[in-house]
């Protein structure tokens, strides 16, 4: 009994060996596959996972740059930053959000609609995620919160930044800015890493144009924080970098002074150095309050601005289209002139109207001007010799002057809101209305009518370049160092016509480019603008300054809204008995001081009548205001020279 | 008979003392000590509840698995069956006077500890079939009137676990018995027979498990399912593991536990603890230390006269190592997360207590290797 059942143990042994021998060989492939799993974890994959750790480990708040200031030519600040006091709120360290918001609503202004709205984001962002419950206290407000700090766990006390606009006379070129929008978020890719609650961004103007680098470097605060979302320690802060400051060509005192002219008045301002295109003034009235916008715009507010009709929300000098008027017949006369239609003392007789075709074309003086020359055309604005001399100049060579002369395009860059305007010719008409050109409308373009259609800022970049001597400039509103010995290039090629520029102007890397084949014929047009303003007959003689050191030469305009029917032709219906809505606009373009010209300007008014009544008069002032302020800012140049 | 009891009896203390496994016992010491360094880790540096109940288990047990050490394998083999029974009436007892905790009822409430009966079912159906297989001879083995008993065995406190619910640890008993049945020679073909059963009443057990069990397996099967769900334990101890990098973040360093993403850090999660603050070496290191503890218990396997000896030997050892794999595949994504503690490594008194009982029985046939056992 017992020799089998030791030899059993045996076999039996043997047997429970060799299983544990096959189990041991699987072991071993397990613990390989588990060697091999680490190694693929702790080691090929290694920073993949030490990012995914990171990313766990910490989090970020990002931190609202501060946007860089807007200035004048003399530095003044005219859209600038200041303190504003916050309630910031981060949901996750509130025990009780009701109660904190019920408590809130003590001590601060809030509306059920606001904390309805708070409300509503607080859901949808994450709990440690601050929420912004009010971007701008008062003082008051802001002390009292302060005071009640410790019963209002969560809520956070920021002092902060805003911008600040100190007048509003600049609304419409400054632009203002508000709240970043969804679709800017959509539209506007530099916001993409940009992006902070509470953030403004520029909605229009220069705001707009310099956002990108106006509003600066994002910064953060990096902490360190638990897997329930609770900071443990502060790791890095970046301040972030505040954005870039810029100086504009504008004149603050112009600008207000300007402003408070066309207080009242649909009505927009331009000056421009006619040398280098700097942007002394560019003003739209009526105004609006850009403060109001940065903190979310009362609805009550907005609605006033939408519905009234002088449109105070629209930059009219950059983005109203006006037919151009009479102030275009200096184009038409240079453009016949260059073409060798006429020559300056050629002729016509004004009866007060011609007829083509069955169709009557009125001149404005309804008694006739008599024999009329060039010159005398321009003075009296007479416009049956500028339905004489386009009707043989034909619409097509009197498009490319005006378009050489900047009209029909865009003349700044990076304004969403400019407006390219409209010169027609014959192929225009074909492609956008889909009908052959009439020489009828021939004669309503020679006067700036009919389907001609510009912006304040392009009929003063016209005369600049007329008062220039012809030469093509490119407005500019952001100061530049640059081109700013243009003034002597072009006093000099105007002095010594036929001469080589002299080596140090050659020097400097400024290209000139003439807009005509003849400055003499430039030369006829400022002499006839001249005599338009200061020789009696002449549209704006009775608003010329007798002091030379203002004088001025300019040219009126005006812009027909409605047709005058026969019968208000014969009853002399004067503009202002018409109902607003259908007076003309009122227009003038001159360039001073007519002996050293200097710069230029384009005035208009909306609804104002003759150019001549409604708009010389602003002009003259502006004139005088900036001439007054030419000596200062050359100073300013010098020094800026000097500095370089 | 007479023979093999006058070797017994003449084994002296010294004797004994030096034929225990040192090796073992170190390496069993060792890995104690880096578990109470990882269990301080997870206290955020600081000697706080885990890590002093911690220490006080592994040096309590550790005693208990030195001395037990000294007991007879005739003691160990007689009473067999009785402790089987001793823990199957205690995991019953778990049904009726059960503490239940997080939805499942898993402890009895034994006042100075509470004791997962569970655990120590691992060992004693070893035991049991160890004897089992050890009587009966090798050509009754394969007779089904003999796997009557041994089925009985194992389904019994299986279905009694499984019902907790706890299926991992219902899986890693079955897995010690199997290991059994198949060293004493059961045949391949009942196995095969079984698994085919198994496969065939799967999508009947699998409309018995709970909906969280059900989530854990499809979690397992694609984890970025619900990343911060069922999915998240595996997530983030694979980005544990990963970020620890060849040489792990530095002790107390690792940035996934402190900071609360790593979950179970103290149980089922203690190796990617380790693993993250210790990185690659470390955690081959650890590996190394378990490989050395199984091989010594197979070899003291080997050096065993007794089958029961063998039997018991060879199952522990790979019932150890398959708690050990099972564990670590799990945290590192390739099983899914069924809670099984990582021996000596993971906090929990029960675990601690089934296994060093477990080793204290090993090493009861190291010190007894030529004694035979009936």
């Amino acid at each position: 009994m017992l020799s089998p059942s030791s030899g059993n143990t045996v076999i039996k042994s043997k047997l429970i060996s060799r299983r544990m021998f096959l189990l041991t060989a699987a072991k071993a492939v397990v613990l390989v596959g588990i060697v091999g799993r680490l190694v693929s974890l702790q080691i090929n994959e290694r920073s993949k996972y030490k990012t995914l750790s990171d990313k766990n480990r910490f989090r970020e708040w990002k931190l609202a740059p501060e946007r860089g200031v807007i200035k004048d030519f003399f530095n003044k600040e005219i859209a600038s930053n200041r303190q504003v006091y916050q309630v910031h709120l981060i949901p996750e360290n509130s025990k009780d959000i009701e109660k904190l918001f019920v408590r809130l609503k003590t001590i601060l202004n809030i509306t059920d609609k606001k904390l309805f709205y708070l409300k509503k984001i607080i859901a949808k962002q994450k709990p440690w995620e601050p929420i912004i419950v009010s971007d701008n206290i008062t003082w008051s407000e802001f002390s009292r919160l302060n005071l009640f700090l410790h019963e209002l766990e969560g809520v956070k006390p920021i002092v902060s930044v805003a911008r600040m606009y100190p007048d509003n006379s600049s609304a419409h070129i400054l632009g203002y800015v508000s709240q970043v929008s969804a679709k800017d978020l959509q539209n506007k890719k530099y916001l993409k890493e940009l992006h902070v609650p509470g953030m403004s961004i520029g909605k229009t103007g220069l705001e707009r144009k310099l956002d990108e680098e106006i509003i600066g470097k994002i910064g953060f605060q990096r902490y360190e924080v638990n897997a329930y979302g609770k900071r443990i320690k502060q790791i890095q802060i970046n301040e972030g970098q505040a954005g870039k400051s810029f100086k504009t060509t504008l004149d603050f005192e112009v600008q207000k002074f300007t402003n408070e002219l066309l207080k009242d008045k649909a009505a927009a301002v331009c000056v421009m150095d006619i040398y280098n295109g700097d942007i002394i003034s560019l003003v739209s009235s009526p105004t609006f309050e850009p403060n109001q916008f940065v903190h979310g715009l009362e609805k009550k507010y907005w609605n006033s601005l939408i519905k009234n009709e002088m449109k105070p929300l629209t930059n009219k000098a950059i983005s109203g289209l006006y037919p151009p008027g009479s102030t275009i017949k200096t184009l038409v006369a240079l453009s016949a002139l260059e073409n060798g239609i006429i020559k300056p003392l050629d002729t016509f007789r004004c009866k007060g109207k011609i007829e083509l075709y069955g169709e009557k074309f009125h001149c404005w003086e309804k008694d006739g001007h008599g024999i009329v020359n060039l010159r005398k055309g321009i003075q009296r604005s007479c416009d049956v010799y500028f339905y004489e001399i386009s009707r043989k100049l034909g619409v097509d060579r009197l498009s490319e002057t005006a378009k050489r002369f900047g009209l029909g395009k865009k003349v700044l860059d990076g304004f969403v809101e400019e407006r390219a305007g409209v010169v027609p010719n014959t192929k225009w008409k074909k492609k956008f209305i889909g009908q052959n050109w009439y020489l009828g409308e021939t004669l309503h373009s020679g006067i700036g009518q009919g389907y001609f259609q510009s912006t304040p800022l392009q009929l003063c970049l016209m005369t600049a370049q007329i008062a220039n001597g012809g030469f093509e400039i490119k407005p500019r509103i952001i100061f530049d160092e640059k081109n700013n010995n243009l003034r002597d290039y072009i006093k000099y090629k105007n002095e010594n016509p036929n001469e080589p520029l002299p080596t140090d102007l050659l020097l400097s890397n400024f290209e000139l480019n003439p807009l005509f084949k003849n400055q003499e014929h430039i030369n006829l047009i400022k002499d006839a603008m001249f005599s338009s303003s200061n020789e009696p007959g002449g549209t704006s003689y009775r608003h010329r300054w007798e002091n030379k050191k203002f004088t001025f030469a300019g040219k009126t305009g005006s812009s027909q809204i409605k047709r005058f029917t026969e019968a208000q032709r014969e009853a002399e219906v004067k503009q202002e008995s018409l109902p607003y809505k259908d007076r003309d606009h009122a227009l003038f373009v001159a360039f001073a001081p007519y002996n050293d010209p200097k710069y230029a300007i384009s005035v208009l008014v909306e609804h104002g009548g003759s150019g001549g009544k409604a708009a010389a008069p602003i002009a003259k002032k502006v004139i005088k205001k900036v001439l007054e302020r030419h000596a200062l800012r050359q100073k300013i140049n010098s020094l800026s020279g000097e500095s370089i | 008979m007479f023979r093999a009891r006058s070797i017994q009896s003449s084994l002296s203390l010294k004797d004994k003392l030096f034929s225990i496994d040192y090796i073992l016992v170190i390496s069993i010491f060792i890995l104690g000590l880096i578990s109470i360094l990882a269990m301080y880790s997870t206290d955020g540096g600081e000697f706080k509840y885990h890590t002093n109940s911690h220490i006080l288990r592994f040096f309590v047990f550790f005693i208990m698995f030195l001395v037990l050490s000294f007991i007879q394998i005739r003691f160990w083999h007689s009473q067999s069956y009785l402790i089987y029974i001793l823990f199957f009436l205690l995991l019953l007892g778990v049904k009726y006077f059960g503490l239940t905790s997080s939805g499942s009822k898993r402890w009895l409430d034994l006042y100075f500890m509470n004791l997962q009966p569970s655990e120590l079912m691992k060992i004693g159906l070893i035991l049991f079939l160890a004897k089992y297989y050890h009587r009966i001879s090798i050509e009754n083995i394969n007779q089904l009137r003999f796997l009557f008993l041994p089925i009985v065995a194992l389904i019994s406190p299986l279905i009694l676990v499984a019902t907790q619910p706890d299926l991992g640890t219902a899986l890693l008993i079955a897995a010690g018995g199997l290991t059994v049945a198949w060293l004493a020679g059961v045949r391949v073909k009942f196995f095969a027979f079984s698994a085919i059963a198994f496969i065939a009443l799967l999508p009947i057990a699998i409309s018995f498990l709970k909906p969280y069990q059900k989530s854990r397996i499809l979690t397992f099967l694609n984890p970025e399912r619900d990343p911060l769900g069922a999915g998240y334990q595996i997530i983030q101890s694979k980005i544990a593991i990963g970020s620890g990098g060849l040489f792990g973040k530095g002790f107390l360093q690792g940035s996934q536990s402190y900071l609360d993403y790593l979950p179970e850090k103290h149980t089922d999660f203690i190796f990617t603890l380790f693993s993250e603050e210790f990185g690659f070496f470390g955690s081959l290191f650890i590996l190394l230390l378990y490989a050395i503890i199984v091989w010594r218990i197979v070899r003291i396997g080997n050096i065993t006269r007794s089958n029961f000896g063998k039997l018991y030997c060879y199952s522990f050892a790979t019932a150890f190592f398959i708690y050990v794999v099972v564990n670590m595949m799990m945290v590192l994504g390739l099983l899914p997360i069924v809670g099984s503690p990582l021996p000596i490594m993971s906090y929990g008194g029960s675990s601690m207590m089934a296994i060093m009982l477990g080793l204290g029985i090993v090493m009861s046939c190291k010190i007894y290797k030529d004694t035979p056992v009936n």
